[in-house]
């Protein structure tokens, strides 16, 4: 092949720029855009609601503390994964997840699945103190979530920019966020949201007897 | 013609400052974050001191703070060098440094406060990612103007790695932090599940591929052939590798979610192109390391080179075993162990680090008006401490991944797990030991090269220096389009 076609880009670094540009726009293109296509015509299935006042501050609180970067939240397909930590995670599950949570190293278990498998103290003392419940545990502590309470306007802040991203919070969702996160601390909600993981994000509709019936979890 | 342009190299000189600070600062936090893993109570029940607050502070902190900091200050001294013209926009120039810094502090001070979108690699919240772009953009304006205005026609390979860095790292950057703000201190992706892991591990793919791999292939094209004292092996190689590098590296993203929600699709192309990515890499590696050809013998005397030589071995064998973690089978077993703690630090550490250190050796002394570094004995110190402390991290942490990832898929003959979780972290306990002693080898390492540049920079702190003037070439009619292979 000719090489003064490379030699003319070689000695003009405004073609050179361009064509970079080029070249590294085409691999993310063919990725993302059918992702994209295909997100919006994907419809969260019945069952699956945005996260209610109390688990989005929870939510919140997991993000803002980094649990992500030693647990996971995705059960992958693979047979010793699902005989952990049960039936394998799928995309519905986590489409009100901003940013997701799948993660990408596991110091700890994997949680996409930890709801109602601990009773809410057992989540309490083993967030003040892990070590208290799992001697060999090298999670920290987390004893400050306790002392700080939830702010009733943030949160509803918080939903009206959800909800101009497309989320469908109703103006009944938002003005019962005060009611909802009353009172409530950030372990309260914290343990929420750990308590609805796998329950309240499931596709399939549930019987009522699961485990949420012990979690003070908020209305839905 | 009297020759009245110099090189700008005090903009050179406070990024080579910058970079040895963060670095310092950057594998401290590295340091702390292991000796957490290893003895959890250091965090005092403190927020900002806890495991998942500090984190992003080592990965940001030698990442952008570091590796940012050196890689501008290298691009800066590079393009000079290879157009031999005085870079473009001194005053934009000097913004790029000042911006970047506030960047790197307010983004370090941030994400330990919980201050943070917690996107891995891309944390700082939306007003500190507005910061990145327009920095990030006016270094492009500098890089691309300095360019514009070079003297010699035909531009230096280094230069496209350079470029390709500068404008992939952009886009990735604005694509993957689109959010909306709900205040100052908080925002949410316009991305969520699914599509926002694509787009994250687009992002975070890339940001190794241009940001640890495309800038820091720039600084080896340049510094390589300069410590060894002799052309490239193959200009036309290094043209075949940059196409191809920057080309398929973008389709790999996928790689980082195997046996996902992510569509099946999607994950086989990822695994497809990550083994495609093979060639390139090891192309690069090859290039570099056969530039030695002829040269070996300055392995013995000098440090410098010493560090490069064992950078690209360490790059070669990094991307050798990214490419094979990328095969869904292997991933299977090594995803979400330490394993991928091992692979990210041999090449960083590794490759990463090594090209760095080499690189601000191989430029300090010219950009700081001395013969050479001020201590020999501190360079050679220093590579035995980085090497010794690389291999034990890395050594410690494959060990620790391959037994974690046995571990959790062991079964009895009932098909009954073998193993609890708990006893795959109990049994890597001591791994985590010898990683954190790795850790303070190479932490230690890092003191020794601030101690030397600061003695090597006396000069210039008083100075004493003078600025270096820019050799201004006679016009050529036509230039001859590469320079010849070396012999041999």
């Amino acid at each position: 092949m000719a090489y003064k076609h490379f030699e003319a880009i070689e000695k003009h670094a405004g073609l050179l720029g361009i064509l970079i540009a080029i070249m590294v726009s085409i691999g993310g293109l063919a990725e993302i855009t059918p992702l994209f296509m295909e997100a919006h015509s994907l419809k969260p299935p019945p069952g699956v609601l945005p996260y209610d006042p109390l688990r989005l501050a929870g939510r919140d609180v997991y993000v803002r503390e980094g649990c992500y970067l030693c647990h996971s939240q995705m059960i992958r397909a693979l047979r010793f994964e699902t005989e952990r930590y049960g039936h394998y995670s799928t995309a519905a599950e986590s489409v009100y997840d901003r940013p997701f949570q799948w993660g990408s190293k596991r110091t700890g278990p994997d949680l996409a699945r930890v709801g109602g498998k601990y009773s809410d103290q057992w989540h309490r003392l083993h967030l003040m103190d892990p070590r208290q419940l799992v001697p060999p545990s090298n999670m920290p502590g987390y004893p400050w979530l306790a002392e700080n309470k939830l702010d009733a306007a943030d949160i509803q802040a918080r939903m009206r920019t959800l909800r101009r991203l497309g989320d469908p919070y109703s103006d009944a969702d938002i003005a019962g966020a005060p009611a909802a996160v009353q009172g409530k601390t950030e372990m309260d909600a914290l343990i929420a949201y750990l308590q609805g993981l796998g329950i309240r994000n499931e596709p399939v509709p549930k019987s009522t007897a699961t485990p949420m019936a012990t979690s003070q979890g908020g209305a839905p | 013609m009297p020759n009245t342009e110099y090189y700008n190299d005090k903009v050179v000189r406070q990024f080579l400052l910058a970079a040895a600070v963060w670095g310092i600062v950057g594998m401290s936090f590295g340091v702390y974050a292991a000796a957490e893993l290893m003895w959890p109570a250091l965090n005092f029940n403190i927020p900002w001191l806890t495991f998942s607050r500090i984190r992003p502070d080592h990965t940001f902190g030698v990442i952008f703070a570091f590796g940012g900091s050196a890689l501008m200050g290298t691009c800066y001294y590079v393009v000079q060098r290879t157009g031999h013209a005085r870079l473009a926009l001194g005053r934009l120039a000097e913004f790029t440094f000042w911006g970047w810094q506030l960047i790197c502090v307010l983004a370090m001070v941030t994400m330990p406060l919980g201050i943070t979108q917690s996107k891995e690699y891309a944390e700082p919240e939306w007003f500190i990612d507005l910061l990145i772009a327009v920095v990030w953009v006016s270094f492009g304006v500098v890089f691309f103007a300095s360019l514009a205005r070079r003297r010699i026609r035909h531009i230096y390979v280094a230069n496209w790695y350079y470029g390709a860095f500068i404008i992939a790292v952009g886009l990735l950057h604005i694509v993957n932090n689109l959010a909306l703000p709900v205040s100052m201190w908080k925002s949410y992706p316009i991305y969520s599940g699914v599509v926002d892991a694509m787009v994250e591990w687009w992002y975070g793919h890339n940001a190794v591929a241009f940001f640890l791999t495309a800038g820091f292939l720039g600084m080896m094209y340049y510094f390589v052939p300069r410590q060894a004292q002799q052309p490239l092996w193959s200009y036309r190689f290094s043209i075949v590798n940059f196409w191809a590098l920057i080309s398929v590296y973008m389709w790999a993203g996928a790689h980082h979610l195997m046996y996902t929600a992510l569509p099946d699709w999607v994950q086989s192309v990822g695994m497809a192109f990550s083994l495609i990515l093979l060639m390139p890499s090891l192309g690069s590696a090859a290039n570099g390391l056969l530039t030695f050809n002829g040269s070996w013998w300055r392995l013995k005397t000098d440090p410098a080179a010493k560090f490069m030589v064992m950078s690209l071995v360490f790059y070669a064998a990094a991307t050798f075993e990214g490419s094979m973690m990328a095969i869904k089978t292997v991933n299977s077993l090594s995803h979400y162990t330490d394993w991928t703690i091992a692979h990210v630090h041999s090449g960083s550490l590794g490759w990463v680090a090594m090209i760095t250190i080499g690189s601000l050796y191989a430029m300090a002394p010219r950009a700081l008006g001395r013969p050479e570094m001020h201590s020999r004995g501190g360079m050679e110190l220093h590579f035995w401490l980085h090497m010794m402390g690389t291999l034990l991290y890395v050594g410690s942490m494959w060990t620790a991944g391959v037994t974690e990832g046995l571990m959790w898929r062991a079964t009895q003959p009932d098909g009954a797990l073998t193993y609890g979780f708990l006893d795959s972290l109990i049994a890597i306990r001591p791994m985590y030991l010898i990683r954190w002693g790795g850790g303070l080898l190479i932490l230690a390492g890092m003191w020794v090269m601030a101690w030397n540049l600061w003695h090597t920079a006396a000069d210039a702190r008083a100075h004493l220096i003078k600025p270096i003037p820019v050799p201004i070439p006679e016009p050529v009619p036509h230039q001859v389009p590469a320079p010849l292979p070396a012999a041999g």
